[in-house]
């Protein structure tokens, strides 16, 4: 019997309970006269592949006054000179994210880890902080004038140093503001920012990503045909709980974006628990003949896989940053013959490189960011940040392991979930966008 | 505001270096690689050309006299000399490392006079072509062990010593030595002397036949009873306030030797992708790298690396313009350019085949360039020493 065969094996007792499960879940009827119990969440939340749930729904997305065109945010005006300061606007709102992230995400990242999910109260106070208004113009309820990537990044990178998967949670509405921001018409501006803008903000998510080897954004198999979305989306955050989602479709001429009300029956998520992230609640979406309206034009749709891209490198950041400010301490107290391990150079050596390498994920980030800020062509530089961030950073997070060797294996050191965290950079499609 | 393109006003005077690169070194690079210690008759004219540049206040050709640290006033965020050095030195290497390493009054040992000298000093020192002389047969990367002399006898130092691996060393004007006051006294007692080439005492003995860099000439120098007026000590010869200062000269040379990395590194790949495009082999940003031909996947993965040095050694340049200290970020920018030039340059030569090989093209010269480059200035072993240090804050008597 060949390797293959075993691992597949043929299914058990368990396998066929949870099989049936898996068929009564996807029974629409259910929902239908409200059998479906608000607990069944929790079950969700809990995890086991294989259990479903249909879209969420709680409110009514429509436009209530709308502008005669949709509003543009125009690029950064540079000032010509080579600069690696924030501006005033940019440093404050770091800060406050920054003691977000070391004094919220952090202490829960653990917990939220295990559960699979991110506290409602995390949730809330990340929308109060404005997430999802960088990307927003003023004119329609947001916070910027102009084009913000780099402020993006920026916050992206100091929540991560808290926690990538929580921060994912935290930014999974934003990515879903920021594209209807950049690339929406009148109408889908104004029949959906004003809730990500009010009070209580939609979970929302992009979804780019397709469960299968060597994945290509450019080449999807989920399709728009007839007004029609079917497909399926893996790894979407928070996929049970979304109100809207921005999903990415191939039609004849290409692939564009489309935004789907998650209450429509052919809608199913589908569990999707992973080796990290676990606090975004990954999930897969299944469409099946959803109806969608186009975001955005071709151009946009590639835009879209860029700048989702740079938000990851900028979580990588953050994270890498962790690991490097966690190891610094530990092989500077930790003591073997008789000395710190932080004496031995293939000790130092593998710190100094980690040191290396982040400063050099950082700049080449950075200047992605800064570049798409200002309106300037960054294709080539949000593949060189995200080949970085992809290579070092992995090895960041291994490493990390590493130094701590056996303390580093266990969960009482969060070096392993680090490790996890950054295996999906380089993985991630969507998700996150800046 | 953010932003890590180059400063507008630096893009002409960047586009000019380029063009001399393009049209004086590189016609020239293998000529000079094979015919090794004969003298590059064209630099001359290049460097007054260069000087013309520098007095028109545009930056300098090599950076030797652009790392002085900015005084303290300047309003806002800083584009200097700093920047505007590796800029240059950096399209200059694009064009040849060897020819750039031999551009007259553009030496590391000028650099090192604008790093520490005084104001007198300075001008007494304008228009000499000065090279580095620290390395010793006996005594490399531990440069704080070094043996060679220096005794005060009335207004005068005596030096006694032997120097190898002096950069330019046949062809410049004077050598900043290194020296110690008093080898008990361990590395707060050492000093730079700047010593010209006409001392008694002082001779050139013999010139290396090297791997690359060879348009470079790399000289071993004696010191014999060689008397040196006093005020040729560069910065202070109080002891307590010692190896600091010269140790110094290398936060501001360790961005220029990584800008020389970045350039070499720039030359293969930019060769080398017109090489691959020929062949049919096309590089795409935006497809995932391992959908694309594993050339090409390589080819992306050595360009994030270059970018990454690229942008590593502006940011201690632009440290260094804005007076903030920046000993982590030069080791870092030296570490990693140097590393990466090395391996780009060595893996273009795997990609291109029998044309990186042959001398046919000038890949193979400049994978045997590059080698260089993440040793002299401190090899990657000790700039990994350095930020290990830093980051853990730790003595070299604990990190050894």
């Amino acid at each position: 019997m060949s390797l293959q065969e075993k691992t597949r094996g043929r299914r058990d007792a368990i396998g066929v309970g949870v099989a049936l499960l898996n068929k009564l879940a996807r029974w629409r009827a259910i929902d239908r006269f409200g059998l479906r119990k608000p607990a069944e969440r929790v079950v969700f939340e809990a995890t086991k592949t294989g259990f479903r749930t249909a879209g969420a729904l709680s409110r009514r997305f429509s436009a209530a006054t709308k502008l005669t065109g949709p509003s543009r945010l125009p690029a950064a005006k540079g000032t010509g000179r080579f600069d690696l300061t924030p501006t005033e606007d940019q440093q404050m709102m770091v800060d406050v994210v920054r003691s977000f992230a070391s004094d919220v995400l952090r202490p829960a990242a653990s917990a939220a880890d295990t559960a699979c999910a991110t506290e409602a109260k995390v949730l809330e106070s990340s929308a109060e902080l404005g997430l999802s208004l960088i990307e927003v113009p003023e004119e329609l309820g947001g916070i910027v004038t102009e084009r913000s990537a780099m402020t993006g990044v920026l916050v992206a990178e100091a929540l991560a140093y808290g926690d990538m998967g929580q921060a994912v949670a935290c930014l999974a509405p934003s990515a879903v503001s920021t594209a209807i921001s950049l690339w929406g018409d009148e109408t889908q501006q104004a029949t959906y920012l004003p809730s990500f803008t009010g009070s209580s903000v939609p979970a929302a998510a992009l979804a780019l990503v397709e469960p299968r080897p060597v994945f290509d954004p450019f080449s999807v198999r989920t399709r728009f045909t007839g007004g029609l979305l079917n497909g399926v989306k893996s790894l979407v955050p928070r996929g049970a709980e979304a109100e809207l989602f921005v999903i990415g479709a191939q039609t004849d001429a290409g692939p564009r974006l489309f935004v789907v009300e998650a209450d429509h029956p052919g809608v199913v998520i589908e569990a999707e628990p992973s080796m990290g992230l676990r606090a975004a609640s990954l999930s897969r979406v299944i469409l099946t003949d959803v109806p969608a309206v186009p975001l955005g034009s071709l151009d946009d749709y590639a835009e879209c896989v860029r700048l989702s891209r740079l938000g990851w490198c900028a979580l990588a950041l953050g994270t890498a940053r962790a690991v490097l400010d966690y190891v610094t301490p530990y092989v500077n107290s930790r003591e073997a013959f008789g000395e710190p391990i932080s004496h031995r150079q293939s000790v130092a050596f593998m710190v100094a490189n980690i040191g290396i390498e982040l400063e050099g994920m950082k700049l080449v980030t950075y200047r992605a960011g800064s570049r798409a800020t200002q309106g300037l062509s960054f294709a080539r530089e949000v593949a060189l940040a995200r080949r970085l961030c992809t290579e070092k950073g992995m090895q960041i997070g291994t490493d990390g392991v590493q130094l701590l060797g056996g303390h580093g294996f266990v969960k009482e050191h969060p070096v392993e979930r680090w490790y996890r965290d950054l295996r999906a950079i380089g993985v991630m499609e969507g998700a996150v966008l800046v | 505001m953010i932003n890590l393109e180059t400063p507008r006003k630096f893009r002409a005077f960047v586009n000019q270096a380029h063009q001399v690169a393009a049209e004086m070194l590189r016609p020239n690079s293998r000529r000079y690689d094979l015919a090794e210690h004969e003298y590059p008759v064209e630099l001359d004219m290049l460097a007054a050309m260069v000087d013309g540049l520098g007095a028109s206040g545009t930056g300098s050709g090599a950076g030797a006299s652009g790392v002085r640290r900015p005084s303290a006033g300047e309003e806002g965020v800083v584009n200097g000399s700093n920047l505007s050095s590796v800029l240059s030195i950096m399209e200059m290497c694009w064009g040849d490392v060897g020819l750039l390493l031999s551009m007259p009054r553009q030496g590391l040992g000028n650099s090192a006079i604008a790093s520490v000298a005084s104001d007198e000093q300075l001008q007494r020192f304008d228009g000499v072509w000065a090279a580095m002389a620290i390395t010793e047969p006996d005594c490399g990367s531990d440069s704080a062990n070094i043996q060679t002399t220096a005794r005060l006898d009335g207004d005068d130092y005596v030096l006694n010593g032997e120097k190898i691996f002096v950069t330019a060393g046949g062809r410049c004007d004077a050598v900043v030595v290194w020296a110690t006051l008093d080898k008990t006294l361990g590395r707060a007692a050492i000093k730079s002397f700047v010593v010209m080439k006409d001392t008694p005492g002082m001779t050139v003995e013999r010139l290396e036949h090297k791997l690359g860099i060879r348009a470079s000439d790399t000289a071993t120098i004696r010191f014999e009873n060689c008397r040196v007026p006093r005020s040729n000590l560069l910065g202070t010869a109080d002891i307590d306030k010692g190896f600091a200062g010269v140790m110094q000269t290398f936060d501001n040379t360790r961005p220029l030797v990584a800008a020389m990395a970045v350039g070499c590194a720039r030359a293969s790949l930019e060769l080398t992708r017109d090489l691959l495009a020929e062949a049919g082999v096309h590089v795409d940003y935006d497809r995932p790298i391992h959908l694309q031909p594993a050339a090409a996947a390589t080819y992306l993965s050595m360009e994030a690396d270059w970018e990454a040095a690229y942008l590593l050694t502006l940011q201690a340049a632009w440290m260094a313009d804005n007076a903030q200290p920046n000993s982590l970020q030069a080791s870092i920018a030296k570490a990693k350019a140097g590393r990466t030039a090395n391996d780009i340059t060595l893996r273009c030569v795997e990609l291109t085949g029998t044309l990186g090989y042959s001398e046919h093209e000038l890949l193979e010269k400049w994978s045997r360039d590059s080698k260089i480059l993440d040793i002299f200035e401190g090899t990657q072993q000790i700039q990994q020493l350095i930020i290990a240090r830093r980051l853990l804050g730790k003595t070299s008597a604990e990190l050894k």
